[in-house]
């Protein structure tokens, strides 16, 4: 693909002293700019592995990640440290990704000084300001920390901090499995919109099929560390192509009555 | 903007007044301030001079009891000296231990332990084997041990409390730092790209100060007690400067006719210490933003 | 004639200065019929559950209200008449199966505690009966399982423990509080479906709290949605499901996205709805007020 911002080939991640605890067995993808890749899995699936292997927060044993025609599969620190900004992520538990101590003033004018993206911090503070609007939240949100929030508003403060150093490709990690339904479809939204405004890549990790279905592109299905099917989201949600994929289809209950269903 | 501005400062209020509105920071920081002022105006609020002896005065009850002399309000001991002076000016040698003493054991065991909890590998090798040596060793020994050879004085006091219980910050440190490494929030700081002694020092070391303090409050409370113990066996300070274990150990032998001179000081001491512990655990409520624990 | 029936339960919370948390909630429950406790944080559906189980923190009180189980008010019964039928008459399957187990015990001795303190059952003929329960549950080796620790266990495999543990002392009314919520969507179904068929086997009556209007179409014969401590809509749940009456159902059922629909575009619940819960609530708590 001519437009691919992120790609990862036959990466392999094991964790333990002597590596012998393999989660990734080789996986293969690729995000296209402005793409949503959705990533689907089971607990031990290696979803979460995978998605902080992209962002090399973990080190792969195997494979090369690839972000912008750059190899940095095997990139230091510092090294990293330019990229990160184009890089960013989106956690599952808002409450313990948002530093206790920091109000959200500081959560989102640190990174902008960091990187030289505000010209002084009066400039930081109007970006912070700007994004938080964005987000749907009162400007005095600014001055809380983040215990004083709800969890709808500390995701959507999440999403503030991932997007105001405005990123090229996001990674959202079960970013909505502790939100209540009504919030969920509001922080799902939001994720839709910005990544359509700003023309990123997102990846997102999810184990709700529907969840996924209501905001991805394409989808990949993880199991046991290895790829069980892959593809545009209508044909794998349509026709899915491997056991794996039915068996997780048909165990979603909807709010229909299914007579039946439980027995199948 | 302005409005931002002001509903920041009415926050920073709040907080600061919910400090006081804790009865442990309240009754123990207000003890331990009164007892801060006792020491640094001694000369003035001390009605005799500590060291004056006049042994047609000796052993006087406290103000009260029969036989009592005016001016001595909580008596004299066998060699005629105030009580009430003594108790002032040994307060202190007590405080300047349990400041400089805890300040420093806090300084080397937080820094170790935050170390250790944060770059982990060989450097958390080293430093908890280092620990693990060091709690080998029986520490009341050790601290008799350490005086003798570095000579009597409050320097080797404040030195032997520090060498024995930095240990005791740094393990606790280590253990808090590693807890707050494996929060998101410490990937989001990496995902951001901020390097790793920035994030130690902007989102690790925040988190870890409530327990921090409280640690240092309580370890201030023990110091006074290590003092008292080693001028109890006559190890710590020149014996012409009133300290609180000196005067109990002159107490002990008088206890069957001047029962005062070894209860005041013995009072003081427990109050001190049950300031300290107050204090510390009041404070690391208030300090804790989120109230989790 | 009803096994379990709330009448209009109030509650508040000390805690945050007398906050209402239950208002005026009524239920029923037949023997054999399994509920569904729905709503989202703070809807008050555990506090309900606590309020049966007889489990409430201090910082909760009831204000007004009865829950009459098998003709006995559980709400006015002394701590030790109710502990006689809690744990025995009414059981709980817990939400976490990680945290419910002691990692210390093995499955035996947690299996059949109940058996023998509260039956006063023989350890062999406890053990005996604990084998025949893991085997209900479908657990494949219970020797094996019952000399096990928790931490030897996979999470589907200790939910099941627990299941065997809740239909252990053969009780009445077993209470789910989000059994599912912590397992794979796999895992779960069998889950689902394991509760559906022990509950059918003893005639027991369960109140199954979740969040998830999903699992409540498929495990319910009827449902209860709760908003701030009240009961917004009841019924039975096929009827409810396809003819929702209440605006906060009908926005509820459109807002979670399904992979069977994926034209339907994302639909938050409007802010006028809550709105309008709020008004409710609030006209509740007026009325409460003069009526003292």
């Amino acid at each position: 693909m001519a437009d691919t911002l992120l790609s990862a080939s036959n990466i392999e991640v094991a964790y333990g002293a002597a590596r012998n605890i393999k989660v990734l067995h080789g996986v293969d993808l690729t995000i296209a700019k402005g793409e949503t890749l959705g990533i689907v899995g089971e607990s031990g699936s290696g979803k979460t592995t995978l998605g902080r292997a992209l962002l090399r927060l973990v080190d792969v044993t195997n494979g090369t990640v690839t972000f912008d025609g750059m190899d940095i599969t095997r990139l230091g620190e510092t090294a990293m440290r330019p990229l990160r900004r184009r890089m960013q992520m989106i956690f599952q538990d808002p409450m313990s990704s948002l530093n206790p101590r920091h109000s959200i003033r500081q959560i989102l004018t640190g990174p902008l000084l960091l990187h030289g993206l505000a010209t002084d911090r009066r400039d930081a503070e109007r970006q912070a300001s700007k994004v938080i609007e964005r987000v749907g939240l009162p400007l005095t949100t600014l001055n809380r920390n983040p215990h004083e929030l709800s969890g709808g508003q500390r995701q959507r403060v999440g999403i503030a901090r991932a997007v105001v150093m405005r990123p090229d490709f996001v990674l959202a990690d079960e970013v909505v499995s502790g939100l209540d339904v009504s919030t969920q479809a509001q922080v799902l939204s939001l994720i839709g919109e910005l990544g359509r405004e700003m023309g990123l890549a997102v990846a997102f990790i999810s184990h709700d099929l529907s969840v996924i279905r209501a905001i991805c592109d394409r989808v990949m299905v993880l199991q046991g560390g290895k790829i069980a099917e892959e593809g545009p989201c209508g044909s794998v949600f349509e026709a899915p192509r491997s056991d794996y994929t039915r068996a997780l289809l048909d165990a979603i209950p909807l709010p229909d009555p299914m007579p039946g269903w439980l027995e199948r | 903007m302005a409005d931002a501005v002001i509903i920041q400062t009415a926050a920073r209020r709040r907080r600061f007044a919910n400090l006081f509105a804790n009865p442990k920071v309240l009754f123990g920081g207000g003890f331990i301030l009164l007892l801060v002022l006792l020491a640094f105006f001694a000369p003035w609020i001390a009605p005799k001079d500590p060291l004056e002896q006049d042994l047609m005065l000796g052993t006087l009850p406290p103000a009260g009891f029969p036989g009592a002399e005016p001016g001595y309000y909580l008596g004299t001991d066998d060699l005629g000296r105030d009580v009430l002076s003594r108790l002032v000016y040994g307060s202190r040698v007590a405080l300047t231990v349990a400041f400089v003493a805890a300040s420093l054991a806090a300084l080397v065991g937080a820094m170790l332990g935050l170390l250790a909890g944060w770059y982990g590998g060989w450097v958390d090798a080293v430093v908890s084997r280092l620990v693990d040596i060091w709690m080998a060793f029986p520490p009341v020994l050790l601290s008799i041990l350490l005086v003798a050879i570095l000579g009597s004085g409050v320097h080797s006091v404040i030195a032997a409390i520090v060498i024995i219980d930095w240990t005791r910050f740094c393990r606790v440190v280590r253990a808090e730092t590693m807890t707050q490494a494996s929060m998101d929030y410490v990937t989001a700081a990496r995902t951001i790209g901020f390097s790793r002694f920035t994030i130690l020092m902007r989102e690790i070391l925040p988190n870890v100060a409530p327990v921090l303090i409280a640690l240092v409050s309580l370890e201030m409370g023990i110091a006074v007690i290590v003092e008292a113990i080693l001028s109890f066996v006559g190890l710590s300070v020149a014996s012409d400067i009133p300290t609180w274990g000196g005067m109990i150990a002159q107490g002990r032998q008088i206890i069957h006719h001047g029962w005062w001179v070894l209860t005041f000081p013995l009072l003081m001491l427990f109050a001190t210490v049950l300031a300290f512990n107050q204090l510390g655990d009041g404070l690391r409520r208030v300090i804790d933003p989120v109230m989790r624990r | 004639m009803s096994l379990l029936s709330i009448r209009n339960l109030s509650a508040v919370s000390d805690r945050d200065g007398g906050t209402p948390i239950l208002r005026g909630v009524s239920l029923d429950l037949a023997p054999g019929e399994v509920i569904g406790l729905v709503g989202e944080s703070g809807a008050g559906k555990s506090t309900i559950s606590k309020a049966v189980l007889g489990m409430l923190p201090r910082t909760v009180r009831i204000t007004k209200g009865s829950a009459i189980f098998s003709g006995r008010d559980l709400l006015s019964l002394s701590s030790r008449e109710l502990r006689k039928i809690t744990g025995s008459e009414i059981t709980l399957i817990p939400q976490d199966p990680m945290t419910a187990l002691n990692p210390g015990r093995r499955i035996e001795s947690q299996l059949t505690d109940g058996l023998r303190l509260k039956r006063g059952m023989s350890s062999t003929d406890a053990r005996r009966r604990g084998l025949e329960l893991l085997e209900e549950v479908h657990i494949r080796d219970p020797e094996r399982v019952m000399r096990a620790y928790p931490h030897e266990l996979s999470g589907g495999m200790r939910q099941r423990v627990l299941i065997a543990a809740a239909f252990a002392m053969d009780p009445k009314l077993v209470v789910a509080d989000e059994p599912t919520t912590a397992l794979d969507v796999t895992v779960q179904k069998q889950i689902l479906r394991l509760i559906r068929a022990m509950q059918a086997k003893h005639g027991t009556s369960v109140i199954f709290v979740t969040h998830d209007l999903g699992v409540v179409a498929q495990i319910c014969d009827r449902v209860t949605l709760l908003y701030g401590g009240m009961v917004v809509e009841a019924g039975a749940t096929a009827e409810i499901m396809e003819r929702p009456r209440h605006p906060y159902m009908q926005a509820l059922l459109a807002a979670g996205p399904r992979y069977d629909r994926p034209d339907r575009a994302l639909a938050p619940v409007p802010e006028s709805i809550f709105a309008g819960l709020r008004e409710e609530l609030a006209s509740f708590d007026r009325e409460e007020v003069r009526h003292g």
